[in-house]
């Protein structure tokens, strides 16, 4: 497949997770739309291209692994997951409903191609590094990919596992942090700096990439760069919560609420005309 | 009661990794605390597979559950005063609600720790460990007892606490006394009250009731090496017989054994029970017998404590 046909492919991808989240969200009532939409992307690069995994085999030893740290954004990987052909996108509507495989926050008991329970922020790394490290004990090529949100980087133990991941030379280790600026309450930097995020990285040796969460052409490249690294690597990817959506883009306020019918009707009517281009 | 041998229960978890470390699939973490967990033997003959994860048990905690996921069988290791404490959000979540094949081994507990003092001396973890879901927790009560302990944990599926102490204590029981998982074991025979106890109660209580034996007073003393799941079925089966409880632990008299028990009887057998333990309380530096007594944990304490349930009899 060429470049564009790819992007092509990508694109479409991602405009069917971000109709998929919203209708996920409105119909449980309750969920995240502004950080899981922000994702969509760099979900449909990883589902549909970057990793090697088999849908139909989820237990496939070889595998590449995705643990999502920040669990609160999981509409967009229970999409990605379906629409890939783990289970049938039926199901997506059992979000947050008694019973579901598709809990609020991850539960791999009860779904296991999640590869970990998350929510509780600042966890995921350490389980990414502890899979990466199984790679290398067992001297399998895999993967371990690890999506986090830059509000998370506040938890000291996040730090403590980008200590690790330099400490047992993992490079087959790729971080994605969602530097999307906005938290629960308001800014990133207003809540707790971050910045410098990529010095921060840097003096923690490990190999940072910078690019747009929205941009194809980029996030594929970089993509191919961080999988020739000789060390853990982070994709600071740069993305607009919200996006699609223009009256949610690049706000906090969208963090934790679900639209309600009209908002639901004009956001999807925008999502149909490709998404909002601001 | 004989002379035994004196072994700190710790270096029967450092044997115990030895013996079992063939096994491809286990792995040892520790932070820093490599000595004092006595896992450096297990450092030096299978270095792949440990790893010196430095003071940050948050981290070596979620480390250990992705290790677990991906197949192998990690052991964690460093004081009962930082596991659980410091890293309690990563074992409720990423180890208990994962079901993760993770063993938590933590020495140092209680107030046997001496001269370190409160801060060291963890009082809680035992009831902390037993509230969280899918968590099975054990204390064994010597340094026999903890080997069979962490080889069964091996073997055993799932989340596993393993409660262990600095101290050198009297090696009692043998290689053949029996120890299952789940399953309390009857240590002394009588029908006048029962002593519920775990890790190094259970020699004070074997102590007690030799002593009470003299004047006429014959307890049972239940080993209950598992504080979760509770061998329930074994525990109501002496109480009914005798009618009234103590129990005896190195920690706090609430949430953990003595808890558990008053639970379980308050649901199913009500009967007048004694706690000892600590009574809600930090603890402080000296030496490790000056503590016990201080706080109450000696033989002298069980024997009081049983006089007094059998006169409050129903």
């Amino acid at each position: 497949m060429d470049r564009d046909t790819l992007v092509k492919k990508l694109k479409k991808k991602a405009n069917i997770i971000r109709k998929d989240i919203l209708k996920m969200i409105f119909k449980a009532n309750s969920g995240h739309p502004a950080g899981a939409l922000g994702m969509a992307d760099v979900f449909s690069v990883l589902y549909f291209h970057e990793m090697e995994h088999e849908p139909r085999n989820p237990y496939w030893i070889d595998r590449d692994r995705l643990v999502l740290s920040n669990g609160h954004i999981c509409p967009v990987r229970y999409s990605a997951m379906a629409r890939s052909g783990y289970f049938h996108p039926h199901e997506l509507k059992t979000l947050r409903r008694l019973g579901s495989r598709l809990q609020g926050h991850p539960s791999y008991v009860d779904l296991p191609a999640v590869e970990s329970s998350s929510g509780s922020l600042g966890q995921g790394l350490s389980i990414a590094v502890g899979m990466a490290l199984a790679a290398k004990l067992d001297k399998k090529d895999y993967k371990v990919y690890c999506v986090m949100s830059d509000g998370e980087l506040d938890e000291g133990s996040s730090w403590e596992a980008i200590n690790a991941a330099h400490k047992f030379g993992l490079d087959n280790l790729i971080v994605i942090v969602d530097r999307n600026f906005i938290q629960i309450s308001g800014e990133t930097e207003g809540i707790w700096p971050l910045e410098p995020l990529d010095k921060k990285f840097e003096a923690h040796n490990w190999n940072v990439l910078k690019s747009s969460g929205h941009d194809f052409n980029e996030l594929l490249e970089v993509f191919e760069t961080a999988n020739n690294s000789d060390k853990p690597v982070v994709i600071i990817a740069k993305t607009v919560p919200g996006k699609g959506v223009s009256f949610m883009e690049g706000r906090f306020e969208w963090h934790g609420r679900p639209p309600n019918k009209e908002e639901l009707k004009q956001a999807l009517l925008e999502l149909k005309n490709g998404g909002s281009q601001k | 009661m004989e002379d035994y041998e004196l072994r700190a229960t710790r270096r029967a978890y450092g044997d115990a990794l030895v013996d079992i470390g063939g096994d491809e699939k286990i792995v040892v973490l520790s932070a820093d605390l490599t000595n004092s967990t006595c896992t450096h033997a297990f450092s030096e003959l299978f270095p792949r597979r440990f790893f010196q994860c430095g003071v940050a048990e948050q981290n070596m905690v979620g480390m250990a559950v992705g290790l677990a996921l991906s197949g192998k069988i990690p052991f964690v290791s460093t004081f009962s005063a930082f596991i659980p404490n410091r890293a309690l959000d990563q074992i409720r979540v990423s180890v208990c609600y994962n079901k993760a094949n993770v063993k938590l081994a933590s020495t140092h507990a209680g107030l046997t720790v001496g001269e370190d003092g409160a801060t060291h001396q963890a009082l809680e973890d035992i009831a902390i460990m037993r509230a969280l879901p899918n968590m099975t927790v054990i204390v064994p009560c010597d340094f026999e007892e903890t080997k069979k302990a962490v080889k069964q944990a091996a073997s055993f599926k799932g989340p596993v606490y393993i409660r262990l102490g600095r101290s050198k204590l009297p090696v009692f029981t043998k290689s053949h006394t029996p120890f299952h998982i789940g399953k309390a074991e009857l240590f002394w025979k009588g029908k006048d009250a029962t002593v519920i106890a775990c890790g190094i109660m259970v020699y004070q209580a074997l102590l007690a009731a030799e002593e009470l034996s003299k004047e006429g007073i014959n307890i049972d003393v239940l080993n209950c090496h598992t504080i979760k799941p509770l061998d329930e079925h074994k525990i109501l089966h002496s109480v009914k017989k005798t009618g009234c409880v103590v129990t005896a632990e190195e920690h706090q008299i609430n949430g953990g054994l003595g808890g558990a028990i008053a639970e379980l009887l308050s649901e199913h057998h009500p009967v007048p029970l004694k706690r000892i333990g600590v009574e809600d309380s930090f603890g402080e530096s000296g030496k490790a017998d000056e503590l016990m007594k201080k706080y109450g944990l000696t033989a002298h304490d069980i024997v009081k404590a049983v006089k007094k349930v059998i006169k409050k009899k129903f």
